[in-house]
């Protein structure tokens, strides 16, 4: 089993506070990781070292056996932000295009066919800044997917999306999966969770499960993720106290 | 940096200053507008526009690309596709330079119309060509847009960014010898003027007012002018961290 992503010992300071307090994770080539945990508690921060442009204190983010933000794996990661990063003042096809021409060898039917997969197709021509809230953040998915990256980190990406396209992004996030892409997403609805192959927990910068879905299930002894996760981080608490 | 990325950069601001043709309409009237001003203010005294026109073809680039660069970076940087676009292939360099060619391209049309007007509406006279005139004007205006991508860094919000044009660029339009001939001033605000690139710029449309061929005076501005744009888009790049807290 290749390792695509490896995290060791990764502390992060932002402000004044400690965030991240030296965790590690490996993450395996091909399938979907959920990154999960209350808000606040470092998704966005890890997410933000792994495509290397969050400064770190110590630690270290190694990314297909290359150290994150490095200048070759530019071309092969792709990165949605939690929040919409795209031209509000251009279309959805003529941002998608943008991004799309960063990327050695990636075309404009690429920019049309990452539009289709985010069902942006009809508003292809609209302009960004008119689009509804859930378009825009599946525009600035569709510049994410556009790079046929082999690592994608996605920070919430169907947040605020209805049932019918959560599915359809879930199914294009199973496909891109079974092709070998590396997905690591960020979430905070549990049935989502359901759907990814292993799942990491963090609790105020720690990790606190880091294994198959399954597994999550079994330590926890609930099948309901939600109470699973309720339980994880409760069991927590004593240790936090005598600490 | 690379040629793909350089283009399509450029074309990406191009395209976004295409769909605000407010901004653009602005960018060719607003100097129009003020040249007029400035021609009917001096009617009456000959020779005055001659010297003072001449040197605003030089500053209205200058000031307005400064400005309208400086909120686009920092738009760039608010709205989180900065960080994006650094975890992409794209290097700083492509962006920068991006910027660069765009906004120098909308500054050649801009200097061109009002160089137009000056000439044949107000009959602006200079012993020089009027191609150098213009020349000068577009230098002006990279010279506006690599200060802006520069001083955008130190601007958390549109507030602070718009207080920049004051502070970087009126200081430099006192000095530049427009208000007084620069021999006349105290010690030390000479000191300051011959640190500050605008005043090699109005100094260099001088020369091109004053003299029928370029004198190497001119030349030695234009090449202070240049070297201030890359040395300001070198320190532009070394403010863009791809890193950040
Ligand atoms: N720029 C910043 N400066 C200082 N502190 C920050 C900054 N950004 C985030 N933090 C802090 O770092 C901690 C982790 O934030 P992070 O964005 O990683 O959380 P998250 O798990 O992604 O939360 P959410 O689910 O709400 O998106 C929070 O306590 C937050 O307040
Ligand atoms: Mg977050």
């Amino acid at each position: 089993m290749d390792v695509a992503i490896e995290v060791r010992d990764l502390v992060v300071v932002r402000g004044h506070k400690e965030v991240l307090h030296g965790i590690g994770t490996s993450v395996a080539t091909g399938g979907v990781t959920g990154l999960l945990g209350p808000s606040g508690s470092g998704k966005t921060t890890l997410m933000r070292a792994i495509v290397g442009v969050q400064k770190v204190r110590s630690g270290s983010v190694t990314v297909l056996g290359q150290p994150a933000g490095s200048a070759a794996l530019r071309s092969r990661i792709g990165y949605l932000t939690q929040a919409p990063s795209v031209y509000a003042d251009m279309t959805v096809r003529e941002n998608v295009r943008y991004f799309a021409s960063l990327y050695k060898g990636v075309t404009r039917a690429d920019a049309d066919r990452a539009i289709a997969d985010v069902g942006l197709s009809d508003a292809a021509n609209q302009m960004v800044g008119s689009l509804s809230g859930g378009q825009f953040s599946r525009a600035s998915l569709a510049c994410a997917l556009v790079g046929r990256p082999d690592v994608l980190i996605l920070d919430e990406p169907t947040v605020g999306l209805d049932p019918v396209l959560r599915e359809e992004l879930w199914r294009k996030f199973r496909e891109l999966a079974a092709s070998g892409v590396t997905l690591l997403v960020s979430s905070h609805v549990m049935d989502e969770a359901g759907r990814c192959d292993r799942l990491i927990l963090i609790r105020e910068g720690r990790i606190i499960a880091d294994d198959t879905v399954d597994a999550v299930r079994r330590a926890a002894d609930t099948h309901d993720l939600d109470e699973a996760f309720l339980r994880l981080i409760r069991a927590q608490e004593p240790v936090e106290v005598a600490s | 940096m690379s040629p793909r990325i350089l283009f399509s950069t450029t074309r990406r601001v191009l395209t976004q200053l295409r769909h605000d043709k407010r901004t653009l309409a602005l960018v060719v009237l607003v100097p129009v507008v003020l040249l007029t001003l400035v021609y009917y203010l001096f009617e009456k005294q000959p020779g005055v526009f001659n010297e003072i026109g001449l040197i605003m073809l030089g500053l209205f680039p200058f000031a307005i690309m400064f400005l309208i660069t400086s909120i686009a970076m920092l738009r760039e940087r608010t709205s989180g596709t900065l960080e994006r676009l650094l975890t992409t292939p794209l290097n700083k360099p492509d962006l920068l330079f991006g910027y660069g060619l765009s906004f120098g391209l909308v500054a050649a049309v801009q200097a061109g119309v009002a160089t137009g007007l000056a000439y044949w509406a107000f009959n602006l006279s200079t012993a020089g060509t009027t191609g150098l005139v213009i020349v000068f004007a577009v230098a002006d205006a990279i010279l506006g847009v690599a200060l802006g991508l520069f001083f955008s860094a130190f601007a958390r919000t549109e507030f602070q960014a718009v207080q920049f044009m004051p502070l970087v660029v009126f200081p430099q339009i006192f000095l530049c010898g427009l208000f007084a001939p620069r021999d006349q001033m105290a010690g030390w605000m000479q000191a300051l003027s011959k640190v500050m690139p605008l005043t090699y710029a109005v100094q260099g449309l001088q020369e091109v007012g004053a003299h029928v061929d370029p004198t190497p005076l001119m030349w030695r501005d234009l090449i202070i002018v240049v070297g201030c744009i890359v040395l300001a888009l070198s320190f532009a790049a070394a403010t863009l961290r791809r890193r950040t807290d």
